[in-house]
């Protein structure tokens, strides 16, 4: 006789099986009814390998948020944000769907996976109300799967490429050199390898190697065994999230002196990295040391609340809101529609950068300046935020934003029509 | 690609397996003697990871290195004595349900304490460095920690094969039942190893805080993958849980190495199937009568 008789070997497959099927419900939202407020839809990972980054979004909105309601908010009436994690594309879509019918929300802002833009943006549209991407980079969501009510504070892929490749370029990285590549395998990622891959064909250069890294993997040995093999002259990552960081810190375990540099990148993963493990030269859409007044308000609020400086998924969400609250002021009005047409008339915003930024109407994109960081060696580090230096922005003062961009032939929106 | 490259890929795959077989070894354990399937192993290794975070500027690497997973062990032994002692006699749903959310409140309760971003900790200067073998580069640190590891194992080994304790334990595994009618009480006996179990959790977080992303959620990304090794080994099988966490460990590299880098996850889950349905009980897995 046995108390176990239930817990067989399948017991354990199924049990390994619902872990799986458990992880993807998440955590409930609590909604509280607040009635003449005007309710704002933020969805975005805050789990998962994009967690740690969605959680600055979620820090930022926040502060957003209260900045409005206190300075008077929106026509007069307050702002109240419905917060959810979106967990993964399917499940992103059904919170979506959820926030537009039950909790009736103006519009939508957030996300980082450019997966579950696309599937949020699908919902938005059916529902003729704004989504901002916030995070999302792949050219594809500003491409093919463009939509009408999807707006993207964050920069595409091209606009990445482009920015930092200006650095690789000046610093002779490029022409008649190899590069070896890691690439996250999935939508980002493969999206940023194409881009990459027609920059380099552009500019005389070569991949020695390229290889797709799984989402879950966290040990880069084997892959800097074959890095080390190939001795390309530079090592370009593809990655996203921890697995920035992962890399960082095993590059240097593993001693291999190969410039390295990447086209997306998110400064907590050069914090987290720390002093003597971040090396390289990155993108990055916005940074904490940008010297603008606009900008250094937004790092002295964030950082009086929440006791640490502002990283660049912080900006989209804390801009998104901005932008979303200062358009329907202008128009007084919550109607969608026209608040499309007006961001495709080409209003200007402060984003916290020199140049004011406009969405251009072809594809919704943000026109906006970048930045290449590039890490400061460990004995000129003084604390554990200020570990990189910034180039100036890209493009330069006498070029038009779009130069970065993707142009019509790379990425073709036709807003389905 | 030269063989140069295959032979070093090949000895890295093993190395790289050894990382798994810390917590696998726990969850097995935990598993063969309780019937729990702890989902919460992982978040037993986030937690000495970010006690190492916590205390070694105190007390240092070397320090936390003991500490932090006996810290753990202790934790271990309260949610054994509180939690799953409770569950040892009902559905193992019940236990499922109990350390799935344990694992949740773990990861909530570390992003709740220190933020969800990555948190910065690095290889402490005096283990910093690389051996050449040959052509063969490896990081000093890892071979450190794969001394540590060889250590725990052997001596996990010895403390269940040839000692008193190790002989009740078994028994206990085989046949519960008869160790009581024997007069022989195990609840001692399951505290003992959940804390073994769990500290060797923690011992794990401590090992690979310096070269892994510390973030509240890094306990989900190593469980599956461990019970993974814990399901290709079999149940009760010490060595088969080693040679599975080795095979993984390989097969994930030589994907890598051929240039079937994307498959490399794949591969694993491929593998278990493959065992599976060749060897229903794992490769080494013995015949429990109570889990048939």
């Amino acid at each position: 006789m046995s108390h176990h008789d239930e817990m067989t070997r399948r017991g354990l497959l199924k049990g390994a099986a619902g872990v799986a099927l458990l992880a993807g419900i998440g955590a409930p939202a609590i909604v509280r009814a607040q009635t003449d407020a005007i309710r704002i839809g933020h969805l975005t990972p805050r789990t998962g390998f994009l967690g740690p980054l969605g959680e600055y979004g979620v820090m930022a909105i926040d502060l957003a948020v209260e900045e409005v309601n206190a300075a008077g908010g929106v026509m007069g009436r307050k702002i109240e944000l419905i917060k959810e994690d979106s967990v993964n594309p399917q499940t992103a879509s059904t919170k979506a769907e959820r926030m537009f019918e039950r909790d009736n929300v103006a519009c939508i802002l957030g996300e980082i996976s450019s997966a579950s833009c696309l599937t949020i943006a699908q919902v938005a549209q059916r529902n003729k109300k704004i989504f901002i991407n916030t995070g999302g980079n792949s050219d594809a969501l500003r491409g093919g799967d463009c939509k009408k009510y999807m707006f993207h504070v964050e920069a595409q892929n091209s606009m990445y490429v482009k920015s930092v490749g200006r650095s690789f370029l000046r610093d002779g990285l490029v022409q008649g050199k190899s590069w070896y590549s890691l690439t996250a395998d999935y939508a980002f990622g493969h999206d940023l390898l194409k881009v990459a891959k027609r920059f380099m064909e552009g500019n005389g250069g070569k991949f020695a190697g390229d290889d797709l890294v799984p989402t879950d993997a966290t040990d880069f040995s084997s892959y800097l065994l074959k890095i080390r093999n190939a001795k390309p002259d530079l090592v370009v990552l593809n990655l996203a999230g921890n697995q920035i960081t992962n890399f960082l810190k095993q590059y240097a375990e593993f001693g291999l002196k190969f410039p390295v540099g990447g086209f997306g990148f998110d400064t907590a993963l050069a914090w987290a990295a720390g002093k003597g493990n971040f090396v390289g030269t990155w993108p990055v859409v916005w940074h904490h040391l940008i010297d603008t007044p606009s900008s250094k308000a937004f790092v002295a609020a964030f950082t009086k609340k929440y006791g640490k400086p502002p990283e660049n998924q912080a900006w989209g969400d804390y801009m998104a809101l901005k932008i979303m609250a200062q358009s329907m002021n202008e128009l007084k009005t919550l109607d969608q529609t026209k608040i499309v047409e007006h961001l495709e008339k080409g209003a200007k915003f402060d984003i916290l950068k020199p140049r004011q930024g406009y969405f251009r109407p072809q594809d919704h994109q943000l026109m906006q300046e970048m930045y290449a960081i590039t890490a400061l060696p460990a004995d000129q580090i003084k604390n554990q935020w200020d570990i990189f230096t910034s180039s100036p922005p890209v493009p330069g003062p006498n070029e038009s934003l779009e130069v970065i961009a993707s142009t019509q032939d790379e990425a073709t929106c036709n807003f389905g029509s | 690609m030269s063989t140069m490259l295959f032979a070093q890929q090949i000895l890295n795959g093993l190395l790289d397996g050894v990382y798994y077989l810390l917590i696998a070894l726990g969850l097995s354990l935990i598993f063969s003697l309780g019937g729990i399937v702890n989902l919460a192993h992982g978040a037993f290794y986030a937690v000495g990871a970010y006690l190492t975070l916590v205390i070694s500027p105190y007390i240092g690497f070397g320090g936390s290195l003991v500490i932090a997973p006996i810290g753990v062990a202790l934790l271990g032994i309260l949610i054994e004595r509180f939690l799953f002692r409770r569950f040892y006699r009902s559905d193992p749903i019940l236990s499922l349900l109990l350390t799935f959310g344990l694992a949740m409140v773990a990861e909530q309760g570390l992003r709740m304490i220190f933020g969800a971003p990555p948190l910065s900790y690095s290889i402490p200067s005096w283990l910093r460095g690389q051996v050449f073998i040959g052509d063969f580069v490896y990081s000093f640190y890892r071979t450190v920690l794969l001394g540590i590891a060889a250590v725990c194992v052997l001596s996990l080994w010895f403390l269940l094969q040839k000692t008193a304790f190790g002989r009740v334990v078994r028994a206990g595994v085989q046949n519960p039942d008869m160790v009581g009618a024997l007069g022989i009480s195990l609840e001692p006996y399951m505290a003992a190893v959940a804390a073994i179990g769990i500290g060797l959790a923690g011992l794990a977080g401590v090992l690979l805080a310096p070269i892994y992303s510390v973030h509240p959620a890094m306990g989900a990304d190593i469980i599956t993958p461990a019970f993974v090794v814990v399901v290709i080994g079999g149940l009760g099988s010490f060595w088969g849980v080693v040679v599975a966490a080795l095979l993984v460990g390989v097969v994930k590299g030589v994907m890598i190495a051929i240039g079937y880098s994307a498959a490399s996850t794949a591969a694993i889950y491929l593998l278990m199937l493959i065992v599976l349905l060749v060897r229903p009980r794992g490769l080494f897995g013995e015949r429990i009568t109570r889990f048939e």
